[in-house]
C-alpha cells in the first residue's frame, strides 16, 4: 500500500493551472459545471482564450460582482457572469451547433470514471434514489475537438477513477484526450494511457499501482 | 389588422386545456416565463407534459405546476437543481414521468420540430443508456442515434421587447430556448418586458420574427 500522506497532492487550483498550460492562445473553450469552472480564475493575461457557455454565450467574462448582477446573464451553472467586449449571444440550438459541430476547441469536464480507451462516465452513479440529470455533458464530451477531464485520481475510499471499463453509466465512448488529476497528467492514446507528468515524491511505478490500469511513460 | 397583444396573462393562457404539451423557455431562472407559468398555475390545467431544460425549483415556475399536481410528464435535460423538491418527491414516488434528453439533443429536437423535420441522427448519446431502443446508423465512420422532432400545443416563452405583429428580441442569456420553442408550437405565447410600436425594432436585430408568435403579453408594469 502506498502512503500518500507523505506526498503533496496537487490542489484544485494547481490542477486548473496545469490544464491552462495546455490551452493555446486563441482557443474556444467550454468548461463543465463544478471544478472545471475554476479554470476561469487562472487564465493568463498573455493569451486570448474565449469562453463558451452552453446557454448561448461566447466570450463569457468573470463571475459578476454584486453591482454587475443581471439575472438573465448566467453561466452553465446558473451563476451570474459578465461578458467581455466582443461577446456574442445565441439561442440554444446554435449554441449546441458550436458544441456538436466541432467548433469548440477544448471542453473540460469532471468525471466519476475514465476508461483506458477514453470512455467517460460523469453524469450519474446509478443510485436509484438520485435524480438523473445529464445536461450538456453528452453533447460536450463528443462535440468538442478535444476533451479534457479534471478529477481526483482516487475516490474517497481510495479506488482509482481510471478503470479498464467504466462501471458507472456512460456519458460517451472513446471521447477523452487527456486526464488531469491531483496526482498526474495522463494522455489517452490509441495504444492506451500515457503518463505525461506526475507529482514529486511519487514514482511512475507507484502511480501505475495506484491507478490500477496499464500505462506507459511519455517518451521525452 | 394584426394585433397579437393580449391584455393579461390570465387571458393569454385561458384556453390551455388538460393534457396539453407545453414548451417552456428558460435555463434555470434566466428566460423563464414566470408570469405565464403563474397564470397557468392559477388556471389549473392538468395532465400537462412540460418540455423545458429544467424541472423547476424553489416552488416557483414549473415547480409550482408540479407541486399543484398539474404535470404528468417532464421532458428535460437537467431536473436536478437546488430545491428541486417538488419534482424530486414525485419522481421518487413514481408519480411523474421523466424523459431525460441531452441538452443539445433537446434543443435540436425542438429546432427540427419547428423546421418541419421529422428527426435526425446525432452522435450524442451513442452507447449510453439514453440510446436504448433508438435506431442507430454509421455515418462517415461515426456511430449515430436517431432522435425524433418535438412539437407542442403551446410554447410559453420570455422575451424582452415585442410588437403587435409578434416580433421579439431577448435579453442576454435569457434568449436560450425561446427562439426555437417559438417555432415548434401550434400556439406560442410570449411574455415581454416592453411592448413597442411597429417599426421600433430594428429588422436587423429582431431574433424571433412575428410569424412564430400568436400572443404577446406585457408583464412587470412597463410599456
Amino acid at each position: 500500500m502506498i502512503d500518500l500522506s507523505k506526498v503533496q497532492k496537487r490542489t484544485t487550483a494547481e490542477i486548473a493551472k496545469r490544464i491552462v498550460q495546455d490551452i493555446p492562445d486563441g482557443a474556444h473553450v467550454n468548461l463543465g459545471i463544478g471544478q472545471p469552472m475554476l479554470i476561469c480564475n487562472h487564465l493568463p493575461a498573455d493569451k486570448e482564450i474565449l469562453m463558451h457557455s452552453e446557454n448561448g454565450l461566447l466570450g463569457m467574462g468573470p463571475l459578476a460582482k454584486e453591482h454587475e448582477i443581471d439575472e438573465e446573464l448566467v453561466n452553465a451553472g446558473k451563476q451570474p457572469v459578465t461578458m467581455l467586449p466582443g461577446a456574442s449571444l445565441c439561442h440554444h440550438a446554435d449554441s449546441f451547433v458550436m458544441i456538436r459541430g466541432g467548433h469548440i476547441d477544448i471542453c473540460v469536464l469532471g468525471a466519476f470514471q475514465v476508461s483506458v480507451k477514453g470512455d467517460i462516465a460523469n453524469w450519474r452513479t446509478g443510485d436509484p434514489k438520485a435524480i438523473p440529470a445529464v445536461g450538456g455533458a453528452m453533447d460536450l464530451a463528443l462535440g468538442a475537438k478535444k476533451l479534457f477531464v479534471m478529477m481526483e485520481h482516487l475516490t474517497k475510499s481510495g479506488e482509482s477513477k481510471l478503470v479498464k471499463e467504466c462501471t458507472y453509466p456512460l456519458t460517451a465512448l472513446a471521447a477523452v484526450d487527456c486526464i488531469y488529476t491531483d496526482l498526474a497528467t495522463i494522455a489517452v492514446s490509441p495504444e492506451g494511457l500515457v503518463a505525461v507528468d506526475w507529482i514529486d515524491g511519487l514514482s511512475f511505478e507507484e502511480l501505475q499501482e495506484l491507478s490500477g490500469v496499464p500505462m506507459r511513460k511519455l517518451e521525452k | 389588422m394584426i394585433d397579437k397583444i393580449i391584455p393579461s396573462v390570465a387571458s393569454a393562457v385561458q384556453d390551455i386545456g388538460d393534457g396539453s404539451t407545453i414548451l417552456v423557455s428558460g435555463f434555470g431562472g434566466a428566460g423563464l416565463p414566470i408570469y405565464l407559468l403563474d397564470a397557468l398555475a392559477e388556471q389549473g390545467a392538468k395532465n400537462l407534459t412540460i418540455i423545458s431544460n429544467n424541472a423547476g425549483n424553489s416552488g416557483i415556475g414549473i415547480a409550482r405546476l408540479i407541486g399543484n399536481g398539474q404535470v404528468k410528464k417532464v421532458v428535460c435535460s437537467f431536473p436536478r437543481q437546488p430545491e428541486s423538491g417538488a419534482f424530486d418527491d414525485l419522481y421518487r414516488a413514481g408519480k411523474i414521468e421523466l424523459e431525460l434528453v441531452p441538452q443539445g439533443t433537446l434543443a435540436e429536437r425542438i429546432r427540427a420540430g419547428g423546421a418541419g423535420i421529422g428527426g435526425f441522427y446525432t452522435p450524442t448519446g451513442f452507447g449510453t443508456e439514453l440510446a436504448i431502443g433508438k435506431d442507430t446508423r454509421v455515418i462517415d465512420g461515426v456511430n449515430h442515434i436517431f432522435e425524433t422532432a418535438i412539437k407542442a400545443d403551446y410554447a410559453l416563452i420570455k422575451a424582452d421587447k415585442g410588437d403587435r405583429w409578434g416580433n421579439l428580441t431577448y435579453h442576454r442569456t435569457g434568449r436560450n430556448f425561446g427562439p426555437i420553442m417559438a417555432t415548434a408550437a401550434r400556439c406560442t405565447i410570449a411574455q415581454v418586458n416592453q411592448i413597442v410600436e411597429l417599426g421600433a425594432l430594428d429588422p436587423e436585430t429582431i431574433v424571433t420574427p412575428g410569424i412564430f408568435v400568436k400572443r404577446v403579453v406585457l408583464v412587470g408594469g412597463k410599456s
